[in-house]
C-alpha cells in the first residue's frame, strides 16, 4: 500500500507491504539508518522514534498505522547546522554512550522524558529510561548526562 | 512475520465488518506484533483499531463508573484518572515502558489475557464490565483462564466500565526480564465488600483471592491477612520464581497493596 | 588541575558525533546494489541424527534463488578453533569438525542446517518453513557431569567421550598442594556454579558477503571485534582464500564483550555464497537468532577450597572445574577456563601452592567462549566467595583476612606460572575504604533495619591478567596463532596524521584516546591525529581488540611506529637546522637545537620530507610513515579492590544495590573519562551476572531463556550511581605507556563483592545461609532465607 508521512519535517512517500514495521521502512526506504533494531520482543528501545510527538517503539508498529503521521527520528535532533542538540551535547560531555548502538534511543527517549518532565529526579530517569537497554555504560553516564541536560545539580556520586 | 494486509477503518462498524470477513484485531500492537516476529500468528489482515476516534477516551458514567475505550493507551488512561481512580492511574502508568504505554490499550490487554498482564487484576478486582461490539460481559465469567476469555473469535473490546472502589491499590512484583508482573495484587474495597485479584501467578490466569477477600472485608488492615496463603499447587513455576515463592508473594503483594490503599 | 589535551586529559569522544547524529555506519546499514538475502533455519531440537534435508518446495518458492544444506560444504574447511590443550596425561584435547551447516547430525537447537538465499528477506524466511527436516531425535546431552559419565550419549559420535580435556596445572603442584591439606588448621570447601551468560552486545551480529569476480576479490563485511583474526581464520582454514584476495571490513561495531571475537558460520557461509552466486549475500541476525547463536560465556560449576593454618595465613587452594564447551569449540573456547583461568588462581595472595583442574566437557548447547573477562571472572569469583566463606568460619574481618595475606613484593612468580611485575594491593584497599565509606556502614545498616530491611556489605579483591599476550609464551600453552599487535603511523605532507591500527574500536573509545598519545609524543593537537581501523585493507596487520589488550599491546606498537616517525624527523630537522641530529629536542610540536634559539616547526620537517627540495637524500628517504609491531613481554596485571552495599527485602527476597565502588589500578591512564565509563560497564554486567542474568536449558536442550523476555538484561533502574576510582597506579613496568588495560576489569571484579554483600546481609537478619548461586534473583534469596528460618524452627 501506498503512504505518506512527514519525517524529520520532510514530506515523504513510499509504498509498503502490511507487515512492514515503521523501523523497516525508516531504515530501508528512507535509508534513515539511525534508528536501529536490537532485538524482536519490544524490549530494547534502539528503535524509538517519536510518532506525532509521542514515544514510539518502531519495531512495534506497522509503517502503514504511521500513514499520515510525522515522525521525529535521531537524523532531525541535530540543528540544520549541525549543532548538537542540549540532550545531545549532554550525551557527549558526559560520555553517555560507548558504541553508539543504543544511543538514538536514548536520546529520542530522553527528549520525551524532558518535555513531560523538565527536571526529574534520577529515579525518574531510571525509571523512564526502562525500556531502553544499554549494554555498555551501565546507565552511570547516561544517566548523568541527562540530569545535567534538564540544567539540574549532580548528586554527589554522580560527579565520579 | 508472515504476508498480511492492514486494514484501517475509521469507524467501528468498518472494523466490525472487516473482522467479520476474517480480519483480526490489531489494538496497540505491543504483544501482537511481537507474536507476529515470532511467526506465532498467521492473520491474512489486521484490522487497526487505531484511527476509530469512537474507540478512544475515558469518562464517567451516570452510575459513577469509569469508563476506558478499547482502544485507549495506557498513558491516555493514566492521565486521565489520576484524582478520580489512583489505583488504576498507578497500574496503568507502570505498564510496560514510556514508548509502550503510548501505544498498549486496555482492550488489547484485556482481550488477550496474558496470565501476567497488569489490567485484568484491575477489571476483576474491581467487578468491572467488558462492553465489546455486542454485549456486556461481567468481569467474573469473563476471565476463562490464560489467555482465554469469554470473547467471541471476532469480538471487539469496546469499553471497560469500572466501579470505583473507596479504597484501592495495585501493588506489582515484577519478572525482571519481561517486566511483566511476577505477582501483582489489585485489592477494591466497595461498600458491600473487598474484591483481591492476582495476576502473574496462577497457571490459570488472573485469579480472585477469596479467603483473603473475606478476611478483608470483615477488617481491612494488612494484619487481617496474616495466617492466609495462597495454595502453591497451579501457580506457575518457572525460571523467574518456583511455585511456592509465587504462592509467597500473592500474600506479601496483597498486604502491601492493602497497606497501601488503608 | 586536570589536563585539556594528550595523555591523562578527559577529552570529548570525536566519534560520538556521528552516533549521537544516527550517522554511524554499522553492517546492517551496508546495503550493495543486487545484493540477496540469507535465512538460515535453525535447529530445533539439541540432538538429532540428520537423515536428509528436502528443500524441494522450498526452491520452488517466490524470490528463492538457491538453497544450501550442509552437503555443499562437505569440501569446506572447518570452523577452527584457535587455540590446542594439552591435558594432565599429555595428550591433546578432543576437537571435533564444525560444519558450516550441520551435516549429518545435529548438536545444538539454533545450529544452522540450512540457508535459503532470495531476493528479499521475508522471501527467505517464508521459504525456509517449507524445508522438511528428516531426523531422528537422540537423547540430549545437558548436564556436565552426567555428559562425561559412563556410557553417555556422545554429542560427536567420533570422539571417545565427552570430555574434550583433562587438564591440570601446576599438575607437578598436585601432591604437595594435597600434602598442604592434610597438614591445614583450617580448610573452607565451597562449591558453586558461574552462570553461563549472554553477551548480548545490543547490535546483532551481521555479514555481508561480495565477490568480485573480475579480479576474484572476497569482501566480507561483518560485526567483528578483529577483522585480520576473521580474515586469517576463515581465510586459511574453511574456504582456503589468500589473503590478498580476501578483505575483511569491521565497520562501527555495536558492542561485544568477547562475543564477536570469533569466527562464526555466517560469516563464512555469506562470504562462500557471494562467490557461489555472484551476488552480495547479507544476513542480519534477529536478537532470537543472537541468543541459540552467539557464543555463551562462563558455565562452570566448580569445587574450590582453601586451606589455612593457625595464623589464617592461606597455605594452599585447590580447584577442580567442570567448563562447558557446548557442542562445537568456539576460537578461543578452550584457553578459557584453562590458560585465562588457572594462571588467576593465586590472586592478589601469596599462597605458595595452587592446583587448578579443568574437565572440559561437550554438551549440546550453544558454544561457550570468552565473554567479558573470560575466565578470571571465573577464578575471581571463586576465589573471592571462598575467601569471604573462611573469614565468616573463623570469625574474622574479610577485609584484614585478605590484608594479612596480599602479595606485597613484586614482582611475584605465583605458583599458577605467571609473574606479576607491580602492584599494590593494600592502595587500592585503602582507596576503596574510603570511597565506599565502610565507616559509615553500621548506619546505614541502622537504618535499613529501621524500616524492616536488611543491609549487608561485600568486599573482594582481583586482578586480572591482560594485554594479551606474549607470543611466545602462549604459543608454548597452546596459542594456534601470535598475540601482537600492529600499527602504521602515516605523517601527512602538511603535518596531520592518520594512525592505522589492529585494535579494533567498538565502544571503547580508541578514535579519541589513541591520538592523545600520539598528540603528547609529538606535542601537535589532537585533532591533527585521526585513527584508522576495522578493514584489513587498510591497516597492516592486528589481533584485535579482546582481553583489554587494545592500548596496552597496539598502542604500544603505535608508541613503538611514533618513537621511529620522531626519530627520522628529528633527522630531517638536524639537517634543516644545520645541526647534530643528538642535539634535536622535539616539544610541543617544535624542533630545537638543544641550547640555542634555532628551532623548526613540526609541519616545516614534515613538509620537507615529502617535498624533499632541502632533504638529506642521500642518508634518509622522503615520506613519513613508520610501521612497528609490538609483542608484549608479559601479560598487564590490573587489580583493585570493589565493595557492593545492597539492600535486601526480607519478605521477598529482592536485592537492591544500594552503593557500588571500585578502586583500581590500571597503571597509567590516558583518558580517565574513558576508563570510568569502561569501569561502570563492567561492573553493570557484573551485578548482571550476580543477580539477573541466567542463560538457561532445559533437560531436552531446549534454551529457555531465549529472549529479553526471560533474559534479564539490566536496566537503569536496577543499577546505583558507581564510585569509581583509578588513582591508584602502579605503572606497567613493561609496555612504553606503563598501561594495564581497564576494559574487563568491572566485570571481573564485581561478582563477588555482590553475592558476599547478600550473603552478609542474610546473616545480619539471624540466617544461616552460607551460600547461593548465581544469579541471585529474588526467589533463589526468598527459598534460602525460608530454608534457613525453616531449619531455625
Amino acid at each position: 500500500m501506498k503512504l505518506t508521512m512527514k519525517v524529520n519535517g520532510r514530506e515523504v512517500t513510499g509504498e509498503v507491504e502490511g507487515r512492514t514495521l515503521l523501523v523497516d521502512f525508516l531504515r530501508s526506504d528512507l535509508r534513515l539508518t539511525g534508528t536501529h533494531v536490537g532485538c524482536d520482543t519490544s524490549q530494547c528501545g534502539a528503535c524509538t522514534v517519536h510518532v506525532n510527538g509521542e514515544l514510539v517503539k518502531s519495531c512495534t508498529m506497522f509503517a502503514a498505522e504511521a500513514d499520515g503521521a510525522e515522525i521525529a527520528t535521531i537524523e532531525g535532533a541535530a540543528a540544520e547546522d549541525g549543532t548538537l542538540s542540549a540532550i545531545q551535547q549532554a550525551f557527549q560531555d558526559h560520555h553517555g554512550l560507548q558504541c553508539g548502538y543504543c544511543t538514538p534511543g536514548m536520546v529520542m527517549t530522553a527528549a520525551s522524558l524532558l518535555k513531560e518532565n523538565p527536571k526529574p529526579t534520577e529515579h525518574e530517569v531510571r525509571q523512564y529510561l526502562e525500556g531502553n537497554i544499554c549494554r555498555c555504560t551501565g546507565y552511570h553516564n547516561i544517566v548523568k548526562a541527562i540530569m545535567a541536560a534538564s540544567g539540574q545539580e549532580m548528586p554527589a556520586m554522580a560527579a565520579e | 512475520m508472515y504476508a498480511f494486509d492492514i486494514a484501517r477503518p475509521t469507524t467501528l462498524d468498518e472494523a466490525k465488518a472487516a473482522i467479520a470477513a476474517g480480519g483480526q484485531a490489531l489494538s496497540g500492537g505491543q504483544t501482537l506484533i511481537p507474536t507476529l516476529k515470532a511467526r506465532l500468528a498467521m492473520p491474512e489482515t489486521l484490522v487497526s483499531l487505531h484511527g476509530i476516534a469512537d474507540l478512544k477516551g475515558v469518562s464517567t458514567d451516570s452510575a459513577g463508573r469509569i469508563c476506558v475505550k478499547g482502544a485507549t493507551v495506557h498513558r491516555a488512561v493514566a492521565e486521565a484518572v489520576a484524582d478520580s481512580f489512583p489505583a488504576l492511574s498507578y497500574l496503568a502508568s507502570r505498564i510496560g515502558d514510556p514508548a509502550v504505554r503510548n501505544r498498549g490499550t486496555i482492550g488489547g490487554s484485556v482481550a488477550n489475557n496474558d496470565p501476567s498482564a497488569c489490567y485484568p487484576a484491575a477489571v476483576l478486582a474491581c467487578d468491572a464490565t467488558v462492553c465489546t461490539d455486542r454485549r456486556e460481559i461481567a468481569a467474573d465469567d469473563y476471565f476463562q483462564g490464560m489467555f482465554t476469555t469469554a470473547l467471541e473469535e471476532d469480538e471487539i473490546v469496546t469499553e471497560v466500565k469500572f466501579p470505583v472502589p473507596q479504597a484501592a491499590a495495585y501493588e506489582k512484583f515484577i519478572q525482571p526480564a519481561s517486566r511483566f508482573p511476577l505477582v501483582a495484587v489489585f485489592v477494591a474495597r466497595f461498600a458491600d465488600g473487598v474484591r483481591v485479584a492476582i495476576t502473574g501467578a496462577s497457571e490459570s490466569g488472573v485469579f480472585r483471592w477469596s479467603a483473603a477477600e473475606e478476611a478483608l472485608s470483615a477488617n481491612f488492615t494488612p494484619d487481617a491477612l496474616d495466617g492466609l496463603s495462597v495454595d502453591a499447587d497451579g501457580m506457575i513455576g518457572d525460571l523467574h520464581g518456583s511455585k511456592d515463592y509465587r504462592a509467597h508473594l500473592c500474600g506479601v503483594m496483597a498486604k502491601r497493596a492493602v497497606a497501601r490503599a488503608v | 588541575m586536570p589536563k585539556d589535551s594528550g595523555i591523562g586529559a578527559s577529552s570529548k569522544r570525536r566519534e560520538d558525533i556521528r552516533f549521537l547524529t544516527g550517522t554511524g555506519k554499522y553492517t546492517d546499514d551496508i546495503n550493495i546494489h543486487g545484493q540477496l538475502y540469507v535465512h538460515f533455519l535453525r535447529a530445533d531440537v539439541a540432538h538429532a541424527k540428520l537423515n536428509g534435508v528436502d528443500t524441494a518446495e522450498a526452491a520452488a518458492m517466490p524470490g528463492v534463488v538457491r538453497i544450501f544444506t550442509g552437503a555443499d560444504f562437505e569440501a569446506v574447511g572447518s570452523i577452527p578453533c584457535g587455540w590446542q590443550i594439552t591435558d594432565r596425561h599429555g595428550q591433546p584435547m578432543q576437537e571435533p569438525r564444525h560444519p558450516v551447516l550441520a551435516h549429518g547430525k545435529i548438536r545444538h537447537v539454533g545450529e544452522p542446517v540450512a540457508a535459503v538465499v532470495a531476493e528479499t528477506r521475508a522471501q527467505a524466511r517464508d521459504a525456509a518453513e517449507a524445508i522438511v527436516l528428516d531426523y531422528d531425535e537422540l537423547p540430549a546431552v545437558v548436564d556436565m557431569k552426567a555428559a562425561v559419565a559412563e556410557g553417555a550419549t556422545k554429542v560427536h559420535d567420533e570422539l571417545t567421550s565427552n570430555l574434550c580435556y583433562d587438564w591440570g596445572f601446576v599438575e607437578e603442584n598436585k601432591a604437595a598442594t594435597d600434602a598442604a591439606f592434610e597438614a591445614a588448621a583450617h580448610v573452607t570447601t565451597l562449591e558453586l556454579v558461574n552462570n553461563r551468560l549472554v553477551a548480548n552486545p545490543m547490535e546483532p551480529r551481521v555479514a555481508v558477503g561480495e565477490y568480485d569476480r573480475a579480479d576474484d576479490m572476497h569482501t566480507l563485511h561483518t560485526t567483528s571485534q578483529n577483522p585480520h583474526v576473521i580474515r586469517l581464520l576463515m581465510g586459511a582454514f574453511v574456504l582456503g582464500i589468500p589473503e590478498h584476495k580476501l578483505r575483511v571490513v569491521a565497520p562501527d561495531v555495536g558492542g561485544g564483550f568477547g562475543t564477536k571475537i570469533f569466527h562464526y558460520q555466517e560469516e563464512a557461509f555469506c562470504t562462500f555464497a557471494a562467490k557461489a552466486l555472484n551476488r552480495p549475500v547479507k544476513w542480519t541476525s534477529t536478537r532470537s537468532e543472537a541468543f541459540m547463536s552467539d557464543a555463551h560465556g562462563r558455565d562452570h560449576v566448580s569445587k574450590i577450597q582453601l586451606a589455612l593454618d593457625a595464623d589464617n595465613n592461606f597455605t594452599a587452594i585447590r580447584t577442580e572445574t567442570y567448563a562447558n564447551m557446548g557442542a562445537y569449540l568456539s576460537t578461543f573456547a578452550p584457553s578459557v577456563p584453562t590458560w585465562l583461568h588457572g594462571t588467576l588462581m593465586a590472586g592478589n595472595y601469596k599462597t605458595p601452592l595452587v592446583y587448578v583442574n579443568v574437565k572440559a566437557v561437550f554438551t549440546n548447547t550453544v558454544p561457550v567462549d570468552a565473554y567479558r573477562g573470560a575466565g578470571r571472572p571465573e577464578a575471581t569469583y571463586q576465589l573471592e566467595r571462598v575467601i569471604d566463606m573462611a573469614a565468616r568460619e573463623l570469625g574474622v574481618d574479610p577485609v584484614a583476612l585478605r590484608r594479612q595475606n596480599y602479595i606485597t613484593q613484586f614482582p611475584y612468580a605465583t605458583p599458577v606460572a605467571v609473574e606479576y611485575d607491580t602492584g599494590d594491593y593494600n592502595a587500592t584497599m585503602d582507596k576503596l575504604t574510603e570511597i565506599a565509606d565502610f565507616a559509615g556502614f553500621d548506619a546505614r545498616r541502622k537504618e535499613s533495619e529501621a524500616r524492616g530491611k536488611l543491609r549487608g556489605l561485600g568486599v573482594n579483591s582481583y586482578i586480572e591478567a591482560c594485554g594479551i599476550a606474549p607470543s611466545n609464551l602462549v604459543g608454548q600453552l597452546g596459542a594456534r596463532a601470535g598475540l601482537y599487535d600492529a600499527a602504521t603511523v602515516r605523517v601527512n605532507a602538511t603535518g596531520s596524521i592518520s594512525v592505522m591500527v589492529g585494535a579494533h574500536s567498538h565502544g571503547q573509545g580508541h578514535e579519541t584516546s589513541f591520538p592523545q598519545v600520539i598528540s603528547e609524543m609529538i606535542g601537535i593537537p589532537e585533532d591533527q591525529i585521526d585513527i584508522v581501523h576495522g578493514d584489513t585493507s587498510k591497516i597492516p596487520f592486528g589481533m584485535g581488540t579482546y582481553g583489554s589488550r587494545s592500548l596496552a599491546v597496539c598502542g604500544s606498537a603505535m608508541v613503538r611506529a611514533a618513537e621511529k616517525v620522531i626519530n627520522k624527523a628529528k633527522k630531517i630537522a638536524a639537517h634543516l637546522l644545520e645541526a647534530s641530529e643528538g642535539d634535536i629536542e622535539l616539544k610541543d610540536g617544535t624542533f630545537s637545537v638543544a641550547g640555542t634559539d634555532k628551532s623548526v616547526a613540526w609541519g616545516d620537517v614534515t613538509l620537507a620530507a615529502y617535498v624533499p627540495h632541502n632533504y638529506p637524500l642521500t642518508d634518509i628517504e622522503p615520506g613519513l610513515e613508520e610501521t612497528a609491531f609490538y609483542d608484549p613481554a608479559n601479560f598487564t596485571y590490573p587489580a583493585g579492590a570493589y565493595a557492593c552495599e545492597v539492600e535486601l527485602d526480607p519478605e521477598t527476597g529482592h536485592v537492591k544495590i544500594e552503593r557500588f565502588s571500585a578502586a583500581d589500578d590500571f597503571g597509567n591512564v590516558i583518558n580517565p573519562m574513558i576508563v570510568s565509563g569502561q569501569v561502570h560497564g563492567g561492573i553493570a554486567q557484573g551485578i548482571g551476572q550476580a543477580l539477573l542474568e541466567n542463560c538457561a536449558y532445559d533437560a531436552d536442550g531446549q534454551l529457555i531463556s531465549a529472549s529479553y523476555m526471560d533474559y534479564a538484561m539490566p536496566r537503569a533502574d536496577d543499577l546505583p550511581f558507581y564510585s569509581v576510582d583509578h588513582s591508584c597506579q602502579t605503572p606497567c613496568t613493561h609496555n612504553p605507556l606503563g598501561v594495564k588495560g581497564c576494559g574487563e576489569a568491572g566485570a571481573i571484579g564485581s561478582p563477588p563483592s555482590v553475592v558476599n554483600a547478600v550473603i552478609d546481609a542474610i546473616q545480619s537478619g539471624g540466617m544461616n545461609v552460607a551460600h547461593i548461586d548465581m544469579p541471585l534473583t529474588p526467589s533463589r534469596v526468598w527459598a534460602a532465607m525460608h530454608a534457613a528460618r525453616t531449619d531455625a524452627a
